[in-house]
């Protein structure tokens, strides 16, 4: 059992009066589990416990306000020869792999240019961060009337700038809406990029730059040199977290463009709660979920010892 | 600094343009949002207006809210919510992140592996198990179903987040008060909490905002009016089928911002940090 120097210095004080449960309290093993208990408790029972439920329902044929029966991996072999699921599994990729290179690059460069001196540099940090903090389905919200089919404002711009001649049909085309998901999560998530990028550029001390200097070393060899180096863990984390969250959005493909048109935008959160919620087959909703598994567990997994050897 | 391009022309080219640029790209969408939620209809829906600005406003999208809807009733719901389920997951997060910071115990490190798989575990994983859950609690159509669930998002983030501030704190300090007769709660209440005070304000802001944005449960929980939160009741009354009411929802979106946007405007070096601290749920 450990004990803290401290408690070596006890009993001469606390000897007659102390009563056995409080200083029962006081071992650190026993207060460190009364104190997680709660949490702990909580976690195990609406984490973990649906967790694995989730994997006890994807191995039934069960539908909502029924009792279901087991199938074994039934669901998932429907799944594994729907042509749907692939289309959802390439989208979710698609999605994952686009908006993430977008925020990396745009919030990288997002941070070098707050990064320079200059008046009102906080207030700018500020507002650039609102996209992130403004709830999702809210702003997602007016992105939609942004790239509404007949008053999209940026058709109205292209067209009156002369660049177009016809209106996109932005959340109509599989492309385009596509295109439009990956730009309004970029939109989103690049300041939180910038802004941690931000803090990790600013612990690289001036001098390292100006001894780079001296010794001749041009602007691009002290990014790749001195810039890179230093942001690589902060780097790594953010985009770790970012893929994990983009690779399970929700939020804004649902707001946005439903799946649609023909489940072009349907990633797997959205096609699993078509299935599991809106048409009420809970098995093989849960099995499509699980279906990111695999690829999660990787990134959990990897970011989760990064995270503790840090 | 140095080089690379001087004076006038250079900074133009390497700060004021992109900046410009960003400043109009993260803000427009607002801009939007504000400018449509005060144009009459007939400026909505017209092609030939020219849109970028309001020719003749109008704060009938408001009144509409209020009279039409119950935008007040998920306003309230939603901060009831916030702010419980904020309450509620500081103070478990700061009882689990304590002892994985500052103390020695037998399956320490299970726990704090544990708490991290589960703050990474993302929610679409669980909905739907969860909503058989919740139904079978018979949960359905209340905001327990939603307090109860939120702080699975919540608990994680905070204990995490708190983690680091509480190793910053010398174990020194701890153990004096200790000598001095202390318990190991009441020096934790009274010496190391008070000193860990930006994290806890970091950490319940932070989580205020999460809860602020949460979706998810709350479009599967809450199907009557009464009990939704904005984003929910936005999303399910100013959209009926193919009819969007849209200076009616520009009007909610943008009231429903102003909570947060209040919040972080009075604590951004608090939230910037959080965010630089704990690499926070996008």
């Amino acid at each position: 059992m450990a004990v803290g120097p401290a408690s070596v210095a006890r009993p001469a004080r606390g000897a007659g009066r102390a009563t056995s449960r409080r200083r029962l309290l006081e071992r650190e093993s026993v207060f460190s589990w009364v104190m997680l208990a709660p949490g702990v408790l909580f976690l195990l029972a609406f984490v973990a416990y649906p967790f694995f439920y989730g994997i006890f329902l994807s191995l039934q044929d069960r539908r909502v306000a029924s009792a279901g029966t087991f199938v074994g991996l039934a669901n998932f072999a429907a799944q594994a020869h729907d042509a749907v699921f692939w289309q959802v599994t390439r989208n979710t990729f698609v999605y994952t792999i686009a908006a993430t290179l977008l925020k990396m690059v745009g919030g990288l460069v997002m941070a070098l240019v707050i990064n320079q001196q200059f008046r009102g540099r906080n207030l700018a940090r500020a507002f650039l961060l609102l996209p992130f903090i403004v709830p999702t389905v809210l702003s997602t919200v007016a992105w939609m009337w942004i790239l509404d089919p007949t008053f999209s404002v940026i058709n109205w711009t292209l067209l009156h700038s002369g660049i177009v001649t016809q209106n996109f049909s932005w959340l109509g085309n599989a492309t385009l809406a596509m295109v439009a998901i990956i730009m309004v999560n970029t939109w989103r998530g690049l300041p939180f990029y910038g802004i941690t990028l931000l803090a990790g550029l600013q612990t690289i001390s001036p001098d390292l730059y100006e001894a780079a200097a001296i010794d001749g070393a041009s602007l691009t060899q002290r990014f790749w040199y001195i810039t890179l180096p230093v942001l690589k863990p902060v780097l790594i984390i953010v985009t770790m977290f970012s893929v994990i969250f983009t690779f399970s959005d929700f939020q804004l493909p649902y707001i946005l463009t439903h799946g649609g048109p023909a489940n072009a935008t349907h990633l797997f959160a959205t096609y699993a709660f078509d299935i599991g919620m809106s048409a009420g087959v809970l098995g093989m909703g849960a099995a499509v979920a699980l279906a990111m598994l695999p690829a999660l567990a990787v990134l959990i997994v990897g970011l989760t010892l990064y995270l503790r050897r840090e | 600094m140095i080089a690379g391009g001087r004076g006038l022309a250079g900074r133009t080219l390497r700060l004021y343009l992109p900046l410009a640029f960003f400043l109009v790209a993260m803000l427009f969408p607002f801009y939007w949002m504000a400018i449509t939620s005060i144009k009459p209809n007939r400026e909505l829906y017209s092609q030939r207006v020219m849109p970028l600005i309001v020719h003749q406003p109008t704060l009938k999208h408001y009144i509409d809210l209020f009279d039409q809807t119950n935008f007040l009733t998920w306003t309230y719901n939603t901060l009831l919510v916030a702010v419980v389920t904020t309450v509620v997951s500081l103070v478990l997060g700061v009882m689990i992140a304590y002892p994985l910071a500052r103390m020695n115990f037998p399956g320490a490190a299970v726990v704090a592996i544990g708490v991290a798989a589960t703050y990474l575990v993302p929610q679409p994983l669980l909905f739907i198990p969860m909503a058989d859950i919740i139904n079978r609690l018979g949960l359905g159509n209340t905001l327990s179903a939603v307090m109860l669930t939120y702080p699975t998002l919540l608990i994680p983030f905070c204990a995490w987040l708190l983690m680091g501030y509480f190793k910053s704190v010398p174990r020194e300090l701890e153990e004096a008060a200790r000598i001095d007769g202390a318990s190991r709660f009441q020096a934790m209440l009274r010496v190391v909490l008070p000193l860990c005070t930006p994290g806890l304000l970091s950490a319940g802001i932070f989580a205020f905002t999460l809860a602020q944005n949460e979706f998810l449960y709350a479009l599967i929980f809450l199907t009557k009016s009464e009990v939704r939160t904005v984003p929910v009741g936005a999303i399910t009354e100013l959209i009926r089928g193919d009819v969007f009411y849209w200076g009616q929802l520009m009007a909610a979106a943008l009231l429903g911002s102003v909570p947060v946007a209040i919040i972080y405007s009075f604590f951004v070096d608090y939230y910037v940090a959080g965010l630089t601290a704990g690499s926070v749920k996008n």
